[in-house]
């Protein structure tokens, strides 16, 4: 263990090395290690993204199945009612039209029961008149009693 | 050792001390072994040569996944990378909280703790394996040589007091001169000028203990290290035929393969904590006592 100038060259050296290693070494490695980081960083950020939009988009399409349903289920209820309105206009109908039918049916039938009167009315008149006359042709004088007898006829009508 | 030693021993085949000095001994630019304990005239040829092989290679592996680093999915190679660079960034992030200065320290930290690391592993080689080949390629059946940089005082106090720069560097840039030189003469024990002396006293053994335990620790665990792996092999050359011998070379393949695995932690876990000592002590520059 002798020391000797091999200390100065050994402390050239070591500068020498240390100077290249900061040069050439240390900055490349450092850099690319950095980039690396950052990529990392970078894609993680991205993943975290990625998946809020996704959860986005799900509560999205949620909703609009929602609103759909919604609206069907509207619409639905929109054609029942109008089907049922429908429906009550078709039976007042009917029945206005089954009313109307049955008036004019019985007037009809209240006019043919007067006219069916009046001429039996007339028959039994004529009846009773010339009954009368069989029973009195005699006494009665057709032209004194014309009088009467239009009276009777008028009463019997 | 001296070199007449050296002499005799290759003419009888080495004895146990003379191998293992004969291995820690460098091939340094005199061509015989240091004679003083210091000299500045000397280089260690074998630890500049490794600790730049060492540093160019662990550099170029990093560059390698730098210049294709992609930020979309890494291969095994590049994620390999990233995770010794993610270590090194979040002990710097935790330690420095000057993202300016970590421009240059977390780097200076990888660097140190990659570069370590390979040197480190130099000693996971056979002993003999490096050493033999080159006493082989110069025809010099005594050349030396040692593989391992970081078992040399001279490499781990090169990067240590290359760390006391740095730490230097950071006390003038965060605190100003004058703050710091008010520091250095105030802490720890408060501003007072009888107490001055003895706070610049305490700040220059600080500076010193942390720079030589910085240096000395890293350096005497794999000096250490080396030498067990030494101690070891010479189990297996008593192979000799008798029953000791032969006992000694299994003792050899048991014992060499429990400290390589044991060492495969103390390279990593030496690498480690001299990395994360710079950082502790350039984070100290950044804070005021």
């Amino acid at each position: 263990m002798n020391l000797n100038a091999t200390l100065f060259a050994q402390l050239a050296v070591f500068f020498i090395l240390a100077w290249f290693t900061m040069t050439f070494v240390w900055p490349p490695i450092v850099k690319a290690l950095d980039e690396r980081a950052k990529k990392i960083a970078d894609g993680l950020a991205a993943a975290d993204k990625a998946k809020m939009d996704l959860a986005n988009a799900e509560k999205k399409a949620v909703d609009e199945m929602r609103k759909a349903r919604e609206a069907a289920a509207e619409l639905r209820a929109g054609a029942e009612r109008q089907a049922a309105q429908l429906i009550d206009e078709a039976r007042s109908e009917a029945a206005r039209v089954i009313a109307q039918a049955r008036e004019a049916a019985e007037g009809e039938a209240g006019a043919a029961m007067q006219r069916a009167k009046e001429a039996l009315r007339e028959q039994v008149a004529a009846l009773a008149v010339t009954g009368a006359e069989r029973i009195l042709r005699r006494e009665i004088n057709a032209n004194v009693h014309a009088e009467l007898l239009a009276n009777l006829h008028q009463e019997l009508k | 050792m001296s070199e007449h030693a050296v002499e005799q021993a290759a003419s009888h085949g080495p004895t146990a001390g003379e191998y293992i000095v004969h291995h820690l001994t460098h091939w340094n630019t005199t061509g015989h072994p240091q004679a003083k304990i210091v000299d500045f005239s000397v280089f260690n040829v074998d630890t500049l040569i490794f600790s730049v092989a060492m540093g160019v290679a662990a550099l170029f592996l990093l560059w390698r996944a730098a210049s294709k680093a992609t930020s979309g999915v890494p291969g095994r190679f590049q994620a390999a990378v990233e995770l010794v660079l993610e270590m090194v960034a979040d002990q710097a992030k935790g330690i420095i909280h000057s993202a300016e200065s970590r421009k240059f320290i977390a780097p200076l930290a990888l660097t140190v703790f990659v570069w370590i690391f390979f040197m480190n592993a130099m000693d996971m080689l056979p002993v003999d394996l490096l050493p033999l080949l080159w006493q082989t390629a110069t025809g010099d059946h005594h050349a030396y040589l040692r593989v391992v940089p970081t078992a040399d005082l001279n490499g781990t106090l090169g990067m240590s007091i290359g760390v006391l720069l740095v730490c230097l560097y950071y006390n003038v840039k965060i605190k100003g001169f004058g703050g710091w030189v008010h520091e250095l003469f105030s802490a720890p024990f408060g501003s007072h000028p009888v107490l001055a002396p003895l706070n610049f006293m305490m700040q220059l053994i600080e500076f010193a203990a942390k720079t030589i335990s910085h240096g000395m620790r890293l350096f005497g665990n794999m000096y250490a290290g080396e030498l067990v792996f030494m101690l070891i092999a010479l189990m297996g050359a008593a192979w000799a035929g008798t029953f000791t011998g032969a006992a000694l070379w299994i003792g050899h393949v048991i014992a060499g393969s429990m400290w390589a695995i044991f060492h495969i932690l103390i390279i990593t876990l030496q690498a480690f904590i001299f990395m994360m000592l710079a950082l502790v002590y350039t984070g100290q520059a950044h804070e005021g006592h």
